[in-house]
């Protein structure tokens, strides 16, 4: 259609002289507003009373949610990489916001089945596109920094949550003056919540939809040496697609990296807020730690979750992608068997322990796509970057099925102490080392699986170097 | 092609500015709500 041809990957090249630093805040609209989807607890309650049903059935939106999430980065991944970024976002916002709209009339009109389609079903499909949409175009704009470059996108979707909680508890305030966190609120309120997300995230994904850019062919950063970051190990000039990386040992074994990695730090963000209080109870069974002081230890984690996906993202870039997940795994270990063995200590080092695992757990969200680009190029990073997130949605049923089958069967909630969950924290350490395991045995892709018919960044930069020089025909 | 690596090209620091205040306003926003909630912890 004419209408939706500025969508185009053709027109969206960008012009000699367009800053590159446009398209990370470009890349941020869109994963701060698709954070959303971890910040639905502030509405859970009142989802509950209004529908009349179990927190099973409101929780299940959310689950249908991740599950496309996976689903639709995996098998749309391709399509994004190739329409291009602006298509994909626009895409993304409209299927995300068109979520929030369906869910709306699902609460107004007391269909829970709508809210399934709504939210979970098509908002679900907006995630999954909306978390893949900008990778690779940031890490072509970026080929001197891709970690820091991604990892400024992804930081967004761990900082969605700490923009949408806040804003939500505000508006439903403005709603319904008789809304509370633990009462919930009217279900107009939410419906009316909805319709205002619906429409303010649809409006501030469009600045991304319009800032996003593709480099032109062949371009590269001023001052930006190509050789250099070939010379690094494990970097490849080559090129791998989709359908090929699938079919390496190097993408399962990354793909267990990332799945190892995130069971880790899921099982603590999913367990926070009660671990903390049950860590610290007394034998009369009462917690040192306040309801209140435990939900700002859920905030505090969900911050380093955040910075971690930052500046560990950053830090690769000096220090190579897989060292920077020898840290997160290796450390990992050495924290979780602090954790196990003196985080009762001291509300101070169980902090300081868990805030590390949760920022190694954001980090290896952020960096996991300019590895992929160190092993299989640039081609089609995106596309490769979907389907290997299926192990995120495996990781988010085993992380919490592996500490909550051990907390049942040591005893019931609020009754559980630090000793209880020994046995939870050294699986994870076992975890983490069968990551640790895949993670060095990562080595380059054989030359049998690269494309021929493609280039990447460097090469492209390389072939216009030599037309530049080539001598001209009078 | 060679691109240019500044920050700041001529001509497109509005857009430059408008971009991260869009952002980053919700983000410092969402930081700032979440230290009000932390402090308790640390007996704020």
């Amino acid at each position: 259609m004419a209408a939706f041809s500025f969508l185009d990957r053709e027109h969206t090249v960008a012009k000699p002289g367009y800053s590159r630093w446009l398209i990370p805040p470009a890349a941020l609209a869109i994963h701060l507003c698709i954070g959303q989807a971890y910040a639905t607890s502030v509405y859970k309650v009142a989802l509950v009373e209004h529908f009349d049903a179990s927190l099973t059935a409101v929780g299940f939106i959310f689950s249908i949610a991740i599950v496309m999430l996976g689903v639709s980065a995996a098998v749309m991944g391709t399509w994004v990489d190739r329409v291009g970024p602006r298509r994909a976002m626009f895409t993304a916002a409209c299927f995300w916001s068109s979520g929030f709209l369906i869910g709306a009339l699902g609460i107004s009109t007391e269909q829970l089945w709508l809210v399934y389609l709504g939210y979970g079903f098509i908002g679900g499909i907006g995630l999954g596109i909306g978390y893949i949409s900008p990778v690779s175009t940031l890490i072509k704009w970026f080929p001197d920094r891709p970690g820091m470059a991604t990892g400024m996108a992804i930081m967004g979707f761990g900082g969605g949550a700490l923009v949408a909680a806040p804003l939500s508890r505000q508006l439903l305030t403005w709603y319904d003056p008789n809304f509370t966190v633990l009462a919930g609120a009217s279900g107009s309120a939410v419906a009316k919540l909805f319709l205002t997300l619906g429409v303010v995230y649809f409006l501030v994904m469009m600045l991304g939809v319009f800032n996003v850019r593709v480099p032109p062919p062949g371009w590269q950063p001023g001052g930006f040496d190509p050789a250099q970051v070939e010379s690094k190990p494990l970097v490849t000039t080559a090129h791998v697609s989709a359908s090929e990386a699938v079919r390496t040992h190097q993408f399962w074994l990354l793909w267990v990296v990332l799945f190892c990695n995130v069971t880790a730090g899921i099982g603590i963000l999913e367990q926070a807020s009660p671990m903390i209080q049950d860590f610290f109870r007394s034998a009369d069974g009462k917690s040192a730690v306040a309801v209140t002081a435990a939900a700002g230890f859920v905030g505090l984690l969900s911050m380093f979750n955040m910075g971690g996906r930052f500046v560990w993202s950053t830090t690769s870039d000096f220090i190579g992608r897989k060292f920077t997940y020898v840290g997160y795994l290796g450390l990992g270990m050495v924290l979780y068997t602090l954790l196990a063995l003196v985080g009762d200590t001291s509300t101070a080092v169980f902090v300081v322990l868990t805030a590390g695992i949760l920022s190694f757990y954001g980090g290896g969200f952020a960096t996991v796509p300019a590895y992929l680009r160190d092993v299989f190029g640039t081609y089609q990073v995106g596309a490769i970057h979907g389907r290997l997130l299926t192990a995120w949605s495996m990781a988010g049923i085993a992380g919490p099925l592996i500490i909550n089958r051990i907390l049942d069967a040591k005893g019931k909630p609020g009754e559980l102490v630090a000793a209880d969950y020994r046995p939870a924290l050294y699986i994870m350490v076992g975890v983490l080392a069968i990551g640790f395991i895949a993670n060095v045995l990562i080595r380059p892709v054989a030359e049998r699986h690269h494309e021929e018919a493609h280039s990447d960044a460097f090469a492209e930069a390389r072939e216009a170097e030599a037309e530049d020089a080539r001598p001209r025909a009078l | 092609m060679i691109g240019s690596d500044s920050p700041t090209p001529a001509g497109q620091t509005p857009r430059l500015v408008i971009s991260g205040l869009v952002v980053g306003i919700p983000l410092a926003y969402g930081v700032f709500q979440t230290i009000k909630t932390v402090l308790p912890l640390f007996g704020g």
